[in-house]
């Protein structure tokens, strides 16, 4: 996994409530066999029309909008379990999900993938959409060693939460496997133990 | 002594250790896996070189992206065909046991586990599906987890988890003639909210859920995951116990004695708390639909549709073809589908049935019923329930997700809409550009029957007919 400490970068806004999984990435589209690749059919039914031209209205074709960070309405990647979404952000090129809430899944597979999902206030939330529709070119800064989201040259700054064990695996770059192999003999140790 | 709630009793007889300042290590008993969120995970463990650790406590099967005509002919799609071919493969090569296609025991995942006696009570379950909550049907603590997290349990049989806040839904009273645990579970998330439960794990209490059949609660706890909680748990009792008895991996003679005793020390302590509790009386819940693009947006099926001005709810309104303050009652809907992993046991058929015999299908409709496992199907066979199927006009498919989540062939056309039994009506769910309305069998097959939406309770009633 890609380590991650800072970042400033544009966004992209996508101010649409509850934002399910099937949005992210089309169950059509889940049947390779590896990780790479469902970049291209990211919000796919959004992004594109059924005859395969570009929806023009969607902000990902609108060359106004670009960046690593996406900024979603609230309750962001409800729905389906499927990883694919986070693979598919991450293939796009985005680093890091900014919302009012997510959805508890989508949130650990972003993690698991060195994707941050930033949860922040709807009033802040509400402020990072504003100063995006104001100025396009609005970057936004993330600091994940001291938990902090803001929005360069103005005063909308907001910490966020993260587990502490998942921050950490994120600035190094580790993931759970190894982790969770290491603790093998203590695994052995409980299955020994079981009554029932 | 502690006051403790079910999820505390389970979750806390599988705490391996606890990270400083971090998440738990929570010990998986069963593991089921498919064919589409396991093959980068089996890939994930071999590139590290990495061997499956308890492969005895993983079982896998083939439903998401199976076709459901012609299962002995090769498929089709040749990317399905190559996920198949490759979940079979990864089985082969780790010695895990693989229910696939073909075999007497395929079915979709949430309905094989259960019907085999895999899903006991107090257990811990994980697959890579988020209606991986249905078991908690049994008073186990199961629910949905993405790739990566399949890959750790490959190598560990646990997950690193933070333990999440506790939710108490009780509904009290008795349900009316005709209403479902779907429409009580659809109930619930309308009056709650998609995202309700998320960093929850709910118990679903009170007489409702105690004088529901096993598959009723499977239905109930399948959709947890609408509401945005990980899971869903009901206190095992003796409806859970004689569920449970016999199956294929059900322990039997004194082992089972010996685990229904502990069984009965899990249900939630007398006093016990829990981070929030909603309550509900059962004699307002009636026959339930959905007019949007999430399960939060339900309303009674003789309900108008709300008049709500939020520009998220506008685009799916929009996407649905409806208006708001309009009635669905009387609304031509032109497929119905009856299946999914929420509605597709025997139970559900049982319904369906006794509600069609000796009608007809509308000439307008298109109507699949798709069972949710082989042994369901070969049920419905033996009951006589695929002849009132097909006499009435309706379509037998044999058994995976089809239609729910449209991966396969069984896709909705775009524009049309699709009275479904499944569990999620997100914009394309059933195919690009499908309009999915959420309903339970009897809904479904009572517009299969008329053509359109219509108020089933009236229905029923003139019949004598009584479901519940």
């Amino acid at each position: 996994m890609e380590k991650f400490e800072k970042l400033k970068s544009q966004a992209i806004p996508l101010p649409i409530e509850n934002i399910d999984t099937d949005q992210i990435i089309p169950a059509r589209f889940l049947k390779a066999t590896n990780k790479v690749g469902f970049g291209e059919n990211l919000f796919r039914d959004w992004r594109f029309n059924k005859d395969g031209s570009e929806n023009e209205s969607f902000v990902f074709n609108n060359n106004k909008y670009s960046g690593k960070i996406l900024v979603a309405g609230d309750n962001f990647g409800c729905g389906s379990s499927r990883e694919h979404a986070a693979w598919a952000l991450t293939d796009y090129g985005f680093k890091v999900v900014i919302s009012s809430y997510f959805a508890d899944i989508f949130k650990g597979n972003a993690l698991n993938n060195g994707l941050l999902p930033i949860q922040v206030s709807p009033e802040t939330l509400k402020a990072v959409f504003n100063a995006i529709e104001e100025n396009a070119n609005t970057e936004l800064i993330v600091n994940l060693e001291d938990q902090t989201f803001e929005v360069a040259n103005t005063d909308i700054k907001e910490s966020f939460d993260i587990d502490a064990y998942k921050k950490m695996c994120l600035i190094n770059g580790y993931d759970d496997i190894d982790f969770l192999v290491s603790k093998r003999e203590k695994i052995e140790a409980f299955e020994a133990s079981r009554k029932f | 002594m502690e006051k403790k709630t079910l999820f505390d009793k389970v979750w806390d007889a599988h705490v391996v250790d606890t990270v400083e300042n971090g998440p738990q290590i929570l010990y998986i008993d069963k593991h089921l896996i498919h064919e589409v969120t396991s093959p980068q995970a089996f890939a994930e463990l071999e590139e590290r070189n990495i061997p499956v650790f308890r492969k005895d406590q993983i079982v896998a099967t083939a439903d998401h992206n199976v076709p459901t005509k012609d299962q002995h002919l090769p498929i089709q799609d040749l990317l399905s065909k190559k996920q198949v071919e490759m979940l079979t493969e990864n089985c082969n090569k780790q010695g895990i046991t693989l229910y696939g296609l073909g075999h007497p025991y395929q079915g979709i995942v949430h309905v094989m586990a259960p019907e085999l006696g895999i899903t006991q009570p107090g257990m811990t379950m994980v697959c890579g599906d988020s209606h991986t909550s249905t078991h908690g049907a049994f008073g186990t603590i199961a629910f949905g987890i993405g790739t990566s997290q399949v890959a750790q349990v490959f190598a560990s049989q646990c997950l690193l988890l933070s333990k999440p806040k506790s939710m108490r839904i009780t509904v009290n009273g008795k349900l009316k003639n005709g209403v479902l645990p779907k429409d009580v579970i659809l109930y619930i998330i309308a009056k709650l909210g998609t995202n309700s439960g998320t960093g929850y794990f709910v118990e679903y209490a009170g007489d409702v859920f105690k004088d529901m059949t096993m598959e009723g609660r499977m239905t109930v706890c399948n959709m947890s995951i609408e509401m945005g909680a990980r899971g869903g748990m009901i206190a095992p009792d003796e409806t859970t116990f004689e569920y449970v008895k016999g199956r294929e991996f059900a322990p039997e003679g004194d082992a089972f004695d010996q685990k229904v005793a502990y069984w009965k020390t899990l249900p939630t302590d007398e006093g016990a708390t829990f981070d929030k509790e909603y309550e509900f009386d059962a004699a307002d819940i009636e026959p339930m639909v959905t007019y949007g693009t999430n399960p939060g947006m339900g309303i009674k099926i003789t309900d108008r549709i709300p008049e709500i001005n939020d520009v998220s709810f506008e685009k799916s309104i929009k996407y649905m073809g409806f208006e708001k303050g309009e009635k669905l009652l009387g609304k031509p809907i032109n497929y119905v589908f009856v299946g999914s992993c929420t509605n597709s046991r025997i139970e559900d058929f049982r319904t369906a049935a006794a509600y069609i015999k000796g009608k007809q299908k509308a000439d307008n409709v298109t109507a699949l019923i798709v069972p949710g496992s082989q042994q369901v199907a070969k049920q419905i066979k033996a009951e006589g329930l695929q002849d009132i199927f097909e006499a009435a006009g309706f379509e037998i498919r044999q058994s995976g997700c089809s239609a729910c989540l449209g991966m396969n062939e069984d896709k909705i056309p775009a524009g049309e809409y699709c009275v479904s039994t499944s569990n999620r009506n997100f914009e394309g769910r059933q195919g690009p550009g499908a309009r999915t309305i959420l309903a339970s069998p009897l809904v479904a097959v009572a517009t299969a029957i008329a053509g359109k939406i219509v108020d089933v309770s009236k229905e029923i009633e003139e019949e004598e007919l009584v479901i519940a």
